[in-house]
């Protein structure tokens, strides 16, 4: 079934426009729970309350405030919130383009097709054209009242609109520090090196598919039914090798042999 | 409807603690994310100007519920809800609950980005040797980890990778969770004019750069905000303090300092 497009706009080229309509690029996966009273086993409801008096405090008198010291806070009134929203626009503006893989998969948010709405031949040069550069634009739109950044990319000839998280919202490492302890010995780095190089491979997703939530339904229909499945116990937390070497060099001779194995069948 | 609040993201405690394998090496780790809200967040507040909190309730007996009065329940029909708890989760997958075992390495930069989901840290719990030859042997080589491992009732992907002597781990999306332009109902390809595409390709390097500079990548609106507490806040109105009251507990936690904490701590 196709799917309805999200939202319409315009992808901005320097002058060129090029109408398209965004669909969604994911697909909703996994259980849901819910959070159950213990006593009724009635879905909890859920409230606001003054933090030190637990009085509730219904809806309408709600404020909001930005703490500027603990517990001191500035009110910022509904009107100024909804002058503050971006201009309603159509317009998604690619500032420029980067080579593939420059910006950091951890900016990476939510992925979406464009689809063509009109000029379909304009769309699908723009696909091609950014598939053999090997390029990605970066884009900044407004859509339902908010800002957006994005990555536009192409993807077995159709467009691509990720959007990214901005600066602030992604921590570093270099924020972090680094952890404490030595550098690690130059021995045990190309024997960990060696390991690395026996499994190495490419990705290809279709390679990971998971059973686990099928194995959690069985188990929630099986209960339903009045029935005990058993469980596994949890494993104790294993231990950290006492010796670094001899743990990588078991790891390697157990890895060789697997793949001389595999060479053989 | 309550459904399961994703919003613990912003907490003290690790999201997952367990162990990383790599052949017959385990590392101790804690998983904290790496990824926050905006950085700027109004605080909901009551007509007084005191602080709110998010209470659960009972719809029986109006009463706010605690932690322990709280289950978790997967709907089996209408209003039939079967409990489950984290521990029968977790012992559904005992090795994967507990190890995210390392199975295969890929080139780190070969990953459709569109799988790419939540940012995490793993960070040293326990001795830090092992921990520190795993970062550094992801450095070197450029690649990504990649395994599988349960959290929370729920099966991750995972891709590994070492960001400055710290081990990341970046959740991706499964294959059969994005669409296909098949699935989409995308149009047939068309074969576009040689002509235009070329013209497109001369724009595309035209108009490229090498880098992104991160100031292409604030957050506007998150800014527009906070100059409007600002231009307030030197006014003197609209200023209202909680003092006196109760003490209540600081909702607002800084994931850095959290971070740098435990990582202090596993010196």
């Amino acid at each position: 079934m196709a799917a309805r497009a999200i939202w319409k706009g315009s992808l901005g080229l320097g002058r060129t426009k090029l109408p398209v309509k965004l669909y969604s690029a994911v697909e909703g996966r996994g259980l849901h729970f819910h959070l159950l009273e213990k006593k009724t086993h009635k879905r909890v409801k859920q409230h606001m309350v003054d933090a030190s008096t637990g009085d509730e405090v219904p809806r309408e008198e709600i404020r909001k405030g930005y703490e500027i010291e603990p517990d001191t806070f500035v009110l910022v009134e509904e009107d100024e919130l909804e002058k503050l929203e971006p201009e309603p626009a159509t317009d998604i503006e690619i500032t420029g383009f980067l080579p593939e893989g420059r910006i950091g998969e951890q900016y990476f948010d939510v992925p979406y097709y464009l689809g063509p709405d009109g000029d379909a031949k304009s769309y699908f040069a723009l696909a091609e054209a950014l598939g053999n550069k090997r390029r990605e634009g970066f884009a900044r739109w407004v859509m339902r009242k908010k800002d957006y950044i994005g990555a536009l990319c192409a993807r077995d000839g159709y467009l691509m609109l990720i959007t990214l998280r901005f600066a602030e919202e992604v921590l570093t490492a270099r924020q972090l520090g680094p952890p404490p302890g030595k550098a690690p010995d130059a021995r045990e780095v190309k024997m960990a090196q060696q390991l690395v190089s026996v499994l190495e491979g490419e990705f290809r997703a279709e390679d990971y598919t998971d059973e686990y939530e099928e194995k959690v339904l069985k188990y929630i229909k099986a209960k339903a039914k009045g029935r005990k499945p058993k469980l596994a116990v949890l494993p104790k937390r294993r231990p950290e090798p006492k010796s670094l070497m001899a743990a990588l060099s078991a790891s390697l001779k157990s890895v060789s042999k697997k793949e001389k194995e595999k060479a053989v069948a | 409807m309550p459904e399961e609040n994703e919003d613990q993201r912003e907490s003290s405690r690790p999201f997952w603690s367990g162990t990383i394998s790599f052949g017959l090496v385990s590392i101790p780790v804690n998983l904290f994310p790496a990824n926050r809200g905006s950085q700027v967040s109004l605080r909901m507040l009551g007509p007084n100007g005191k602080p709110l909190a998010r209470k659960y309730y009972s719809e029986k007996t109006g009463r706010d519920l605690d932690a322990e009065d709280i289950i978790r329940g997967f709907e089996i029909s209408k209003d039939r809800f079967v409990e489950i708890s984290d521990e029968e989760l977790e012992r559904l997958e005992p090795e994967r609950s507990r190890d995210i075992s390392l199975q295969s390495f890929v080139d780190a930069q070969s990953i459709p980005r569109i799988y790419f989901e939540h940012g995490y840290f793993l960070l040293p719990s326990g001795s830090s040797r092992a921990y520190h030859l795993l970062a550094e042997t992801m450095e070197r080589t450029g690649k990504a980890g990649i395994a599988t491992f349960v959290m929370r009732g729920k099966a991750y992907l995972v891709a590994i990778t070492a960001d400055n002597g710290i081990l990341r781990a970046e959740t991706m999306r499964f294959h059969d969770e994005v669409r296909s332009p098949q699935d989409v109902g995308l149009p047939r390809k068309q074969n576009p004019a040689p002509a235009k595409v070329k013209s497109l390709e001369s724009y595309i390097t035209q108009h490229s750069r090498a880098k992104l500079p991160l100031t292409a990548m604030r957050d506007k609106d998150s800014a527009n905000l906070l100059k409007l507490v600002k231009r307030k806040q030197k006014t003197r109105k609209n200023i209202v303090s909680a003092g006196g009251g109760k003490k209540h507990k600081a909702e607002v936690i800084d994931i850095l300092d959290v971070l740098r904490k435990s990582l202090k701590e596993s010196a």
